[in-house]
């Protein structure tokens, strides 16, 4: 279950990465490469307050803006990117992570996906195992069951040729 | 009997869903509750608008039930509801200003222009107060109780259908656990 779940993170970064190149321009100096680098992630895990489809680092919003403003002033000061995203968290609510924590709200957010595709995978080899079970798919007809057949069918080609011969008289 | 139910599945799932995105109908997705709410006004230390000498804490907002009106002078919504909060203001309800980024000439001017609803102003010029509270777009109105616990915000313009179907209630039953 965890290995799904990250496996679902990692798409979802995927998703993220196309909106690298618009992202927006502010002149920060960084005092390391290091700091530079978990800047550009943080502010790809929040999400802009104003302009809700929009993560800061993509957003014009006055309020993005200050939001990037005090994650640079925070990992400047050595802050760790998980504190600094509960830092926006306590002021504006868990909305603006990306990664919401686990909690009795957001169970359906997290685990629904699972579930639809576990109840899908039972669905699926429910009806495939019945179908592999179903005795008319590949069992031999009896002797009964042959002559039944041999009958019906030469019943639908005497009949059809009584309406072909019907059709030559027209 | 067993086999039937299996059929309905579909049916009860499609409700199911339904049921969920109807309840969301009607629910504006801009408007968030705050992060604040039941808890204590940050701490912040600022100056008073009109008076510069004056530092105003998060005690001063202790005291008493209030609106706190988040404003500023480039913000046209504000324009907007501000003979509304007059007309609360003239109606006895106690209203607290924090002018947020924006300029104290330029505020001072908006006040005696348009007339000034607040009991007092906190000057906020770079949003300290706005950013720690949570403010991501003015105008928003706060209702802080006594203790200094935000119980409520609102965001966006302050008007009648507003003020009727929320705040005056809450502000009723505040104030009846007060009393």
């Amino acid at each position: 279950m965890k290995n799904l779940m990250l496996v679902f993170v990692a798409l979802l970064g995927l998703n993220l990465v196309g909106s690298w190149a618009r992202a927006s321009i502010d002149v920060y100096e960084f005092s390391t490469e290091e700091t530079r680098e978990k800047y550009h992630a943080v502010i790809k895990e929040l999400r802009c307050p104003k302009c809700q489809n929009q993560d800061i680092a993509d957003s014009n919003a006055p309020i993005a803006k200050d939001m990037r403003r005090e994650v640079h002033r925070l990992v400047e000061k050595g802050e760790q990117p998980d504190a600094i995203v509960a830092f926006m968290v306590e002021r504006f609510g868990e909305f603006v992570s990306y990664r919401p924590k686990v909690t009795g709200s957001t169970y359906l957010l997290w685990f629904g996906p699972f579930v639809l595709v576990v109840v899908g995978l039972f669905v699926v080899f429910g009806v495939a195992r019945k179908r592999a079970g179903n005795p008319t798919r590949n069992k031999q007809l009896d002797v009964n069951e042959a002559e039944r057949l041999k009958t019906l069918l030469k019943e639908t080609k005497s009949s059809a040729g009584e309406q072909a011969s019907e059709k030559d008289n027209k | 009997m067993n086999k039937r139910l299996v059929y309905f599945t579909p049916l009860l799932a499609a409700l199911g869903i339904g049921l969920i995105l109807y309840t969301a109908i009607g629910k504006d997705p801009s408007k968030l509750e705050t992060a604040r709410l039941n808890d204590p006004v940050p701490a912040f230390q600022l100056e008073d608008l009109r008076n510069a000498a004056q530092t105003l804490n998060e005690e001063s907002l202790r005291g008493r039930l209030r609106l706190v009106n988040v404003w500023a002078t480039w913000c046209p919504s504000c324009k907007a509801e501000h003979a509304y909060l007059e007309k609360l203001a003239s109606e006895g309800i106690p209203i607290v200003g924090i002018n947020y980024k924006d300029e104290r000439d330029a505020a001072l001017q908006w006040l005696s222009r348009l007339g000034d609803p607040y009991e007092f102003n906190i000057y906020d010029p770079e949003g300290k107060l706005g950013f720690d509270l949570g403010v991501y777009g003015a105008p928003e109105t706060y209702v802080v109780d006594p203790q200094g616990v935000v119980r409520h915000r609102h965001v966006g313009e302050l008007n009648a259908r507003v003020w009727q179907n929320t705040l005056q209630p809450l502000l009723e039953k505040l104030g009846m656990e007060g009393r």
